[in-house]
């Protein structure tokens, strides 16, 4: 009750959260030869020609700020004691069309509210960091870039 | 080609007090809202052989059938997608019933959200697998969730909190009308709106529907049916259900096009099947678990163009004698959050004439669900 939730992984999003423990973002990608289309949320099917072949490409893992919130309780308990805190929607840089929800922090184990929510706005480049919080998850969370 | 189009029609209308907090069950309430609107139509509960309701209503057919005393049913069925499902339960009947399945049909909703829990602040729930992309950040709740789409669509469009503001206001007006909403002389000024505690910022807290404990019901039968019945009938002109391509619910970011929800592929549908337009549309009830749905909703349904809605929305457009007035009774943020269904209730008495904001010779109505989620909607005439 007192931890902030974990992501509940599937067979589809499970290498996900493995390439996150290594450090790595990366995102499912069609593996047929003329299609290569990147998807997310991971799934079985490729939306665009129907392949169940898939690859996860490595992003670079820079982004910008599509869209935020800054959540006021009443919340889950160990969001209510950080909040105000920020959630954010991330565009990824080398795949606008590919978003994830996160949160800016100052560092990787940096509570969600470490960021003076006056320097959050859209299109603020961000950049990935990796935060493990379980021995199956590892968070991916973002720093602004100077 | 063969369509729903003015077949059937709904014959009457019922429903429980909204309040805070209501001592009777979820089940007794649905039960008072059902007989409510059979009595409204002069219809005997035997007769009753369809039920249609949202998946996330508690009280079963089984058990609803069984209390009134229905007959034999024929068809049932239950929506997804929670507030979403408030008039496909219309479109599913009207179907039913137009193609014999049943004769007489009933869709309700019954609930007690004022006083029950709410997941994110005192229980811990199993997150569905989707989920696992939004909720470890903090992305906890419906608030949360659409104040992220309010945000980037106040940043594409210039929309400000006062335009927000300005869709709070015509569904409080129109609450301090009717003496049945829980915000009944209660009015709103927009320094209550400007101080107001942050939900989830740009989010206040007069942008977020009430948390109500209350039930509706209506009842469906044939157009033929429904001219000896007791009141004046309220035709089903045209309805439809909207999933968008590449939806995902409530956090619809990942498709081509975020600001054109589900609103959009449901209004395709409805108008390709109508002998009208938006221009003809006298009046309108649209979904409003929060502000920034109205201004999407006019969007997607066709009132003004892409990025327009929040302007629309200046001048008095949405009161009583402005461009459209909505939300009649007060709506989700005013009159109460019975996921949608007192939103149709509403446009039935506004073509019967009895809307207690009633809008001069008000012959159509456009009925929506929850836009964000997999929707759906109705237009009505007199």
């Amino acid at each position: 009750m007192d931890a902030l939730l974990l992501p509940v992984v599937d067979e589809d999003g499970a290498p996900f959260w493995e390439y996150a423990a290594r450090g790595e973002l990366r995102v499912q990608a069609c593996a047929a030869p003329d299609c290569g289309r990147l998807r997310f949320p991971p799934r079985p099917c490729c939306p665009h020609c129907q392949s169940f072949d898939s690859e996860w490409r490595a992003l670079s893992g820079r982004g910008r700020i599509w869209s935020y919130v800054l959540p006021h309780p009443p919340l889950l308990p160990a969001y209510a004691a950080q909040a105000p805190y920020n959630a954010v929607v991330v565009e990824l840089a080398d795949a606008p069309e590919i978003r994830l929800v996160g949160n800016v922090v100052t560092g990787p184990d940096a509570p969600l509210n470490s960021v003076d929510p006056g320097r959050l706005r859209i299109g603020a480049a961000v950049k990935a960091v990796f935060c493990p919080v379980s021995p199956e998850a590892t968070l991916v969370r973002w720093l602004l870039e100077r | 080609m063969a369509t729903l189009k003015d077949k059937t029609a709904i014959a009457g209308i019922g429903q429980t007090r909204f309040a805070k907090h209501l001592p009777e069950s979820e089940k007794t309430l649905a039960c008072r809202a059902i007989v409510a609107a059979l009595d409204d139509a002069g219809i005997a509960a035997s007769e009753v052989d369809a039920f249609a309701s949202y998946t996330m209503e508690e009280t079963d057919e089984v058990e609803v059938a069984k209390s009134i005393g229905a007959g034999d049913v024929t068809f049932f069925s239950k929506v997804g997608y929670g507030g979403g499902g408030s008039c496909a339960t219309l479109a599913h009947l009207a179907a039913a019933v137009a193609t014999g399945q049943a004769s007489v049909g009933v869709a309700w909703r019954s609930r007690k959200r004022g006083s029950g829990p709410r997941p994110w602040k005192n229980t811990a729930v199993q997150l569905p697998t989707p989920a696992q992309w939004t909720r470890p950040y903090g992305l906890l709740r419906p608030a949360d969730e659409i104040g992220m789409l309010a945000r980037r669509y106040m940043h594409e469009y210039g929309a400000t909190r006062d335009h927000l503001f300005n869709v709070a206001l015509a569904c409080r007006n129109r609450a301090n009308q009717n003496p049945d909403a829980v915000m009944y002389e209660r009015p709103l000024t927009r320094d209550m709106y400007m101080t107001s505690r942050w939900i989830s910022e740009p989010l206040c807290l007069f942008d977020n529907c009430l948390e109500t404990d209350g039930a509706l019901a209506c009842v469906i039968v044939s157009a033929e049916r429904a001219r000896d019945c007791r009141q004046k009938p309220v035709y089903l002109h045209s309805v439809a259900q909207g999933l968008p391509a590449q939806h995902h619910g409530m956090v619809n970011y990942w498709n081509d096009d975020p600001l054109t929800g589900p609103a959009w592929a449901a209004a395709r549908q409805l108008w390709k099947q109508a002998d009208f337009g938006p221009d003809d549309v006298d009046v309108a009830q649209i979904y409003d678990a929060f502000t920034p749905l109205i201004p999407l909703s006019l969007e997607g349904y066709g009132f003004c163009g892409r990025g327009e809605g929040a302007a629309f929305t200046e001048g008095g457009a949405l009161e009583s004698g402005g461009r459209l007035p909505i939300n009649t009774g007060g709506g989700g943020l005013s009159e109460g959050y019975v996921h949608g269904f007192n939103l149709i209730n509403e446009g039935v008495k506004q073509l019967r004439g009895v809307s207690t904001a009633q809008v001069a010779d008000a012959s159509t109505c456009l009925v929506t669900a929850g836009e964000g989620v997999p929707t759906s909607a109705v237009l009505l005439r007199s």
